[in-house]
């Protein structure tokens, strides 16, 4: 029942990313439209832009979750189609292992750089 | 298809051969036979092989498509030979082969073993614990029609394996249970007079198990009994996903009904034999 | 019968791209597994590279440069594509898969009506809303909108 719950836990982890992604990509890319989170007009990935978001605690959180929830989905699929080649058992325990430590290690990296960057975007 | 009007003409059959003790791997061989309408792959297969070359092999039993035996690729579509017509197929040229996703034992005869083994594995059984009334039966077991209806789809399968040759998962992943077991699995445990879901649901919830099943709907379309196992394996999915969160109505099975109150036995009946076994 | 060596068919990667006669569906599956993996590769560098925003304005705006030229953008409108229908044949599948959209076991009467064709029309949907979310997007990211 094990892969049960994988799987489950990867499935709502889609909607919620739609959720989500949806979003990123409205503030990202309809920018010229919608204005939202853009206070400086232009670009999204302008530094000025960059930075009015990263100040927002909302937004750091937003950051994260999207983060986790997007590394559990992303990497448990692709561990699903590695799988289904037939590997043997060996291999599939070096890809659990792998993928653990691959995802925490970026985890971690993004979790950092969306709390640092309240700091520096605080300077400004 | 009815509806095309069918002359007998020639066909070429280009048939994929494998003699293990003579081959290394499989090849082509052409043949070329007068079809007539009405004329299905089995009977052109037989016809080659009484008119042209005698060591052809082929496995069939019933040529009406009951009893699972001759399933193969036809034309790139796994099915039965006896189900299928020529000319409602083609005009010019028939491709034939073996199963794949199974391993070839001779020209057209896949071995089925890996379908029968992952059957037998799901427990294809009704499984109950009152043993001591399955042992000595003391009366019906109740079923209402409507959940009759909710399996008697997915009993109609004859273990042709046309639906585990179909699949993608199979082609590469050989311990996958694939789409004749798991339908099979929620063919008992939909059953009412079945207690068995709790042990099922750890073989069919495994890693190798209906989570590996992608949709791709395959199965469902070649299946020649309309057995729709993808609906199944979906079907199944939610019922895991439902114990999951412990939402899944659990419902012990019923015991059997008792004898009829206020009946009497009809004089001319005679008794039912005893027991065999 | 267990003498002879019999011949191993299985149909391997091949077989998950479809061999021939396969339904459309088989294509969605097969397109669904090769836009996700796209989607993870794009996503693993993304997190990588935005993270350069910790280090300052001017790590931020090298990295941008890198990234920002012609054929990161059609790229990135590569990774839109598969965005769009990642999301929504995902969200298809999540019908499916918790048995919303296959429909209930019925008695098979021929010809067959399966499965597959009870979802049919959520698949027809599905499409033309990535049709309809590819061309709106491609008119945002290829800078048609400006």
């Amino acid at each position: 029942m094990k892969e049960t719950k994988y799987w489950t836990w990867h499935m709502f982890a889609g909607v919620i990313i739609l959720v989500l992604l949806g979003l990123h990509m409205i503030t990202m890319h309809l920018n010229t439209i919608l204005g939202l989170f853009n206070p400086f007009g232009g670009e999204a990935i302008e530094w000025a832009n960059v930075a009015a978001r990263g100040k927002l605690v909302i937004y750091a959180v937003f950051y994260i979750a999207l983060l986790g929830i997007a590394l559990y989905h992303g990497l448990y699929g692709f561990r699903t189609i590695l799988f289904e080649l037939g590997l043997k058992r060996g291999t599939q325990k070096f890809i659990n292992v792998l993928f653990v430590v691959v995802g925490l290690g970026l985890f971690v990296i993004g979790t950092w750089a969306a709390i640092k960057f309240q700091t520096v975007a605080q300077v400004i | 298809m009815t509806d095309i009007e069918q002359k007998e003409t020639d066909i070429a059959f280009y048939i994929r051969r494998y003699v293990p003790e003579k081959d290394a791997k499989p090849f082509w061989q052409e043949f070329t036979l007068h079809v007539e309408p009405g004329m299905t792959v089995l009977d052109g297969l037989h016809r080659i092989k009484q008119t042209q070359d005698p060591s052809l092999c082929i496995r069939y039993s019933c040529r009406m498509g009951v009893c699972g035996s001759c399933g193969m690729l036809i034309n790139g579509t796994p099915t039965l030979a006896c189900n299928t017509q020529i000319l409602h197929l083609t005009k010019s040229r028939l491709t034939l082969a073996s199963l794949p996703n199974f391993e070839i034992i001779k020209d057209l005869v896949p071995d089925l073993t890996s379908l029968f083994s992952k059957h037998r594995d799901i427990r294809p059984y009704i499984l109950r614990e009152d043993k001591e009334e399955m042992l000595n039966p003391s009366g019906e077991l109740y079923q209402h029609p409507d959940e009759l209806l909710n399996y008697l789809q997915f009993t109609y399968c004859i273990k042709c394996g046309c639906c585990m040759a179909a699949c993608p998962t199979l082609a590469t992943d050989p311990e996958y249970l694939g789409p004749q077991a798991i339908p099979q699995g929620y063919r008992f445990s939909t059953d009412t007079r079945d207690g068995g879901f709790a042990l099922r649901k750890e073989i069919v919830g495994s890693a190798h198990g209906a989570f590996r099943c992608h949709y791709a709907g395959e199965c469902s379309n070649v299946c020649p009994k309309g057995v729709d196992p993808a609906r199944a394996i979906q079907l199944m999915k939610r019922q895991l996903v439902l114990e999951y969160f412990h939402l899944k109505k659990w419902q012990k099975p019923g015991g059997p009904l008792g004898k009829p109150e206020h009946a009497e036995r009809k004089p001319e009946v005679p008794d039912a034999p005893p027991f065999t076994v | 019968m267990t003498d002879s060596k019999k011949y191993p068919n299985r149909l391997g990667l091949t077989g998950w791209l479809g061999g021939g006669r396969w339904g459309v569906e088989r294509y969605l599956y097969t397109l669904h597994r090769l836009s996700g993996l796209g989607l993870l590769a794009y996503f693993l560098l993304h997190i990588l590279v935005t993270s350069s925003r910790a280090f300052g304005m001017e790590a931020w705006e090298r990295w941008m440069g890198i990234v920002g030229g012609p054929v990161f953008r059609v790229g990135e409108f590569l990774v839109y594509l598969a965005f769009a229908y990642h999301a929504i044949n995902g969200l298809r599948l999540v019908l499916i898969e918790l048995g919303f959209a296959v429909g209930k076991a019925e008695e098979p009467v021929y010809p067959y009506r399966s499965s597959v064709n009870v979802q049919r029309p959520l698949m027809v949907v599905a499409m033309i809303v990535v049709v309809v979310l590819v061309v709106a997007g491609g008119y945002q990211f290829l800078g048609l909108s400006h």
